[in-house]
């Protein structure tokens, strides 16, 4: 079924949403090109005059010319440690080495030397969360003095800290999921452990050094005085240790013979879904900025982003007539069969028992699931409470928490409450989840726990007889909701890696695609649903 | 009419031959040699029959095994191309023996042309004005200054035994005649032991212009002029018809001297008769002189095809069949102007070397007639001539017509070996050439300009990246969440992309970013529509844009990183030093011998990694080495 849009893209509303939303976007990519500036212009120059390649670069030239990079965590640590980690640090991403899809792991040396801040170490496990759960062979592109020294304690110690980085690599490998590194820096203390914990090691010559402790640190220790390279250069590794495989004349070099190394991993993609031949939306995506109302608040139809989303904005919309407030159905992007479970309004118990069904149809079938989420919770009062939508919301919940298709969430709105569980918020492990720059997360809204904490705070000056007028609730209020406007900003969310990144709305098509295809390089497993309380 | 021909040649004149045989609807045989089984005269004729090696003396020039070809496969003419067997009067006999009918003039015909002194003498006598000259006994000075005034100055002195230009003297007066005399002489002497000289009028700036004659063996015709200036080394390059400069006069006495010059030998069939033409003050009716008459057809005869619309092999056919010449001298006329280029397997920076290779992309004009014996992914061999092409165009002006030249060879397109084609399109924009000012010495005046090697334009270059990066079909739309990747390219020279779209990439190349758009009619560069077409194999990427432009990528894994050749050469194993071959001072090829370790009841040869001189030598023969230990120092290789 084609959908039909009623979108005016001449009306004042229309543009008016669209000036605002390329503002918000603005924000974001001004971030985004902080981030990719790493450690600034002049730390660039110096990583250059080494005659080392840029990070991105690096990247870049992993990767197939004309390949896709879905990089994860593009404006991690924003507005963190006084903004000393851009970009956390690290890039990471999922793109295409001879035609197969790889999560690349990149360390920016001219952030602070590539060393660990906690969202670095944060973001790189997430990574290899993805590159786990999908199946994606890892190619650490190294360059790092290790752990950031005066972070330490939020960086060594607790179970997804540093260490954890080399539990994922064995985890992998051990699923036959391949680790390649490729030294082209720094590789000091536990980063030693990267490339030695890799089934495939690549050094650079006169540039990448392996070793548990530097020339200084052995001096201390030992009293042998040692120059970096005969520590642990790449000659010594490659022909004496044997902790790198390959030795490299440059960064270039070193990359082909990643991209060979990649190219021997003998691995196929599992058949999972029926692909169809894509097609472009009948409803211009760019036409998202004109139909999402800018002001959160203000109600629309779900199925205007779906039109412009879907391949031939053709979308069999399942039970369209029950529990109106969200909207389910199959369709197609870029070819991948996909379930939508999108928000149309707050969540009553119809609503959510047909999530339940809908997702369970997926599931069953092996379809993907894409959540659009823009959702202020579950409906409250007493009805609601009494007919047990609790009972009705913890199907849908049980049912996104233990369904085994993978599941890509779009923060499209507000992501509130409850509501952010059921569809599919982080605590629910999606594959994927990605922000557009007006959404909004908190637990609820900022006016609303203003609210409830005034009249917390009411209660108890009038129980001891005082009294509270409005200008003074205002002023208890205020803070309140200064704090949830600025936590709940997706930058605030996305620097804290809460998400894997924002988005241009105009491109949610192709994230979803790419976040479905390399979704699919694992196969889906059968579902097996916890007790739906019924 | 024949019935069936033999076609005793191959390449381009072969498959030349086959295409007007069979419009008259003449059956055609082929002969080709072991190198040839794949050709493309061989896949056009009707049968074809293996003839020998590839060497030409085992196969083309065997006259009795094309013979018995012809023979077995019931041909009754034999059509000789031109070169091989086509100028051979015993070849002509022996084919009339076997009953067949040479398609060609006849033995005697061939004979009295194949002698040049002796043709001479017989032109001069037919009153066919041929270069004047004393080429007599007399040696007295007085004598030969007398012959130079006779013949008019200028004049050039030229051993008779000579070569070289030892021994040759151009005198521009008589005053300097007997110095200039004297000169030569000695020299004659010095380096050939004999001082006899011969004086031959000076032509100031020669011209070679031919006239194409046709006879029946009684009457001729001729079918106007060519001009062949445009030459290499004696080597023709492009020629055109009609001369440049011709007047009807000119025209009426050189085409009435050839006719003389065919008729006096009852010339049968197509021939040439070249004349050399001073072309220093225009082109005057007392000023060309007979060189040689061709008695074949030539390669550059579809000049003359294009501008008479006479099909000059259909005319062979039938004349050769017993039919009267096709037409009339007053029938022939001249239209327009036409062009030919030939186009080589060449390397022309290292001096037009023949060049070989397998033509992995061949395509040629739509507007130019292109007499080819080659396809895509025919190989140019060593063993013959290494044209692949003759680009023959036709304008209704010279000036359009080699408009239509240069456009023609821009267009042409060839990958798989190095060619000519750069040489020829810059040919064609010469100046003095597109003036019509041309004489045999053009080429070699200007040769450094017409062979310099113009830096590929930005816009080949930066599509050129595209497809070293394997983007030229539009495939990969990239995508980023935010700013696009820069993605280094290996290239010949810096190079970096970023991908915006299918079909849509910027290219960093030569110091600024060219946005290059796939459009349904190929690439665009910074808006401008290019045409630009591309090959790729082995390593490198042929732009054709205005010409072939051609890349050599080189690839990113060919590092021989490991093999850095160090200075040491150390023991794989522990064993005894069997024999050490160099001592300190020698000097060594990488790869030479320089020890013998034994080792695990192996002998293991110890080679040089490089080049060098042998600093020292650390063992002895009969010495025990444990593994690593360092037999042979070279000295440090000096920084290059």
């Amino acid at each position: 079924m084609k959908l039909t849009s009623s979108a005016l893209p001449s009306s004042e509303g229309f543009r008016a949403n669209r000036a605002a939303h390329l503002a918000m976007l603005e924000t974001v990519r001004a971030a985004a090109d902080m981030a990719a500036a790493g450690g600034g212009a002049a730390a660039l120059e110096r990583h250059l005059s080494r005659g080392k390649m840029a990070p991105r670069e690096r990247v870049a030239g992993l990767l197939d010319p004309g390949s896709p990079f879905l990089e994860i965590g593009a404006t991690a640590a924003h507005d963190m440690y006084d903004n000393a980690a851009p970009c956390a640090g690290v890039v990471a991403g999922i793109g295409r080495v001879h035609g197969q899809e790889v999560m690349v792991v990149c360390n920016d040396a001219t952030v602070k030397g590539g060393t660990y801040y906690p969202m670095t170490v944060k973001k790189h496990l997430r990574a290899q969360e993805i590159a786990e759960e999908c199946h994606l062979p890892c190619v650490y592109l190294v360059d790092s003095g290790g752990a950031n020294l005066p972070n330490q304690d939020e960086v060594f110690p607790d179970r997804d800290h540093f260490g954890r980085i080399f539990y994922n690599q064995a985890r992998m490998s051990a699923k036959g999921i391949p680790q390649i590194a490729v030294v082209m820096g720094s590789c000091t203390a536990g980063g030693a452990y990267v490339p030695a914990m890799s089934d495939v090691t690549i050094i650079v010559k006169e540039q990448g050094t392996i070793f548990l402790a530097g020339p200084p640190l052995v001096k201390a220790a030992t009293g042998e005085v040692v120059s970096a390279e005969d520590l642990g250069g790449g000659d010594v590794h490659t022909r004496l240790s044997g902790v790198a495989d390959y030795l490299a004349e440059d960064d270039a070099h070193a990359l082909a013979l990643a991209r060979r190394a990649v190219s021997h991993l003998n691995r196929a993609k599992p058949a999972t879904v029926q692909w169809q031949t894509p097609e472009d939306p009948a409803y211009d995506p760019d036409e998202l900025f004109g139909v999402v109302p800018a002001d959160l608040r203000t109600p629309y139809d779900i199925r205007e982003v779906i039109a412009r989303t879907v391949d031939g904005s053709r979308f069999d919309e399942f039970k369209p007539r029950f529990g109106e407030t969200i909207v389910t159905g199959f369709a197609h992007v870029m070819g991948c069969p996909v379930g939508i479970v999108a928000n149309n309004g707050v969540l009553f118990s119809e609503a959510a028992q047909k999530a339940a069904h809908f997702i369970e149809l997926c599931s069953q079938r092996g379809i993907p699931l894409v959540f659009l989420q823009n959702i202020t919770g579950f409906m409250v009062g007493r009805k609601y409470e009494n007919e047990g939508i609790a009972r009705h919301g913890a199907k849908m919940v049980t049912a996104v928490a233990t369904t085994n298709v993978p599941k890509i969430t779009m923060l499209v709105g507000g992501s509130f409450g409850a509501g952010n569980y059921g569809m599919a918020g982080r605590a629910y492990s999606p594959n994927f989840l990605w922000t557009w720059p007006n959404s909004r997360i908190s637990v609820m809204g900022g006016e609303q726990a203003a609210g409830v904490l005034a009249t917390v705070r009411r209660d108890g000056i009038e129980r001891k007889g005082g009294s509270w007028s409005p200008e003074e609730e205002a002023e208890f209020k205020r803070p309140t909701i200064e704090m949830f406007e600025r936590q709940s900003h997706p930058l605030y969310a996305s620097a804290r890696l809460w998400d894997d990144g924002i988005i241009d709305p105009r491109k949610t098509r192709e994230t979803l695609a790419l976040s479905l295809s390399a979704s699919l390089c694992a196969p889906i497993e059968p579902t097996r649903f916890g007790v739906f309380r019924m | 009419m024949f019935r069936k021909i033999l076609i005793a040649n191959r390449g381009e004149i072969a498959c030349r031959v086959i295409d007007s045989a069979r419009r008259l609807g003449v059956a055609t045989v082929a002969v080709y040699s072991e190198a040839d089984a794949g050709a493309r005269h061989v896949a056009l004729a009707d049968e074809a029959v293996a003839i020998g090696g590839p060497a030409p003396k085992d196969s083309y020039l065997r006259g009795d095994a094309i013979i018995a070809a012809a023979l077995a496969t019931g041909a009754e003419a034999i059509h000789p191309g031109y070169g091989f067997l086509s100028e051979n009067p015993g070849f002509v006999d022996a084919v009339e023996a076997a009953g067949l009918v040479f398609i060609g003039p006849s033995a005697d015909a061939i004979r009295a042309m194949g002698l040049k002194d002796a043709a001479k003498a017989l032109m001069d006598k037919a009153g066919v004005p041929v270069v004047p000259g004393y080429h007599g006994a007399n040696q007295d000075p007085e004598h030969l200054a007398g012959a130079a005034e006779q013949i008019g100055y200028p004049v050039l002195i030229k051993a008779v035994a000579g070569g070289g230009g030892k021994g040759m003297r151009l005198v521009e007066r008589a005053g300097d005649f007997t110095a200039a005399l004297a000169s030569a002489q000695g020299e004659a002497q010095t380096a050939f032991g004999n001082p006899a000289v011969l004086i031959e009028k000076y032509v100031e700036k020669p011209r070679h212009i031919e006239v194409q004659v046709f006879g029946d063996g009684t009457h001729a015709v001729h079918l106007f002029e060519r001009d062949c200036s445009l030459q290499r080394r004696h080597q023709k390059v492009i020629e055109e018809a009609p001369a440049p400069g011709m007047t009807p006069e000119m025209r009426e006495a050189m085409g009435m001297a050839a006719v003389r010059a065919a008729e006096a030998i009852g010339y049968k069939g197509a021939g040439t008769v070249e004349f050399i033409v001073d072309g220093s003050d225009g082109l005057r009716p007392d000023r060309f002189w007979f060189m040689e008459m061709n008695t074949r057809l030539q390669v550059e005869h579809p000049v003359t095809e294009a501008i008479t619309g006479v099909d000059l092999v259909e005319w062979q056919l039938r004349v050769a069949s017993g039919e009267a010449l096709p037409a009339q001298q007053d029938d022939l006329t001249i239209r327009g102007h036409s062009f030919e280029a030939r186009l080589y397997a060449e390397d022309v920076p290292a001096g037009f070397l023949p060049a070989t290779g397998r033509l992995e992309h061949l395509v040629f004009s739509e507007s130019c007639r292109a007499d080819t014996g080659v396809r895509p992914g025919d190989t140019i061999s060593p063993w013959y001539d290494p044209m692949i092409a003759k680009v023959i165009v036709h304008g209704p002006t010279r000036a359009a017509a080699l408009a239509q030249l240069a456009r023609a060879l821009d267009d042409t397109q060839v990958a798989g070996t190095v060619t000519n084609l750069a040489f020829l399109a810059a040919l064609a924009r010469h100046k003095g050439f597109a003036a019509g000012d041309v004489d045999t010495g053009l080429i070699a005046r200007d040769l450094d300009a017409l062979t310099a090697q113009a830096a590929p334009p930005l816009a080949a270059r930066a599509l050129a990246v595209i497809a070293a990066a394997g983007l030229e079909d539009g495939a990969g739309a990239g995508f980023a969440l935010w700013a696009p990747l820069r993605r280094p390219v290996a290239f010949t020279e810096e190079a970096a992309i970023r991908v915006l779209g299918p079909g849509h990439v910027s290219v960093e190349v030569g110091g600024g970013a060219h946005e290059c758009i796939l459009r349904p009619d190929g690439w665009w560069v910074d808006g401008a529509k290019t045409g630009a077409r591309f090959h790729k194999a082995g390593g490198v990427v042929t732009v054709f844009m205005c010409g072939a432009h051609r890349f050599d990528i080189p690839d990113p894994l060919d590092r021989a990183a490991h093999q850095e050749a160090s200075d040491l050469t150390l023991a794989p194993m522990p064993g005894q030093v069997k024999a050490v071959f160099v001592r300190p001072g020698d000097m060594v090829e990488a790869g030479a011998r320089l020890a013998i370790l034994e080792a695990m009841k192996m002998e293991h040869t110890m080679l040089a990694a490089r080049a060098g001189r042998v600093a020292e030598v650390l063992v002895e023969a009969g010495g025990q080495v444990e593994a690593g230990a360092a037999l042979i120092r070279l000295e440090e290789e000096e920084a290059a």
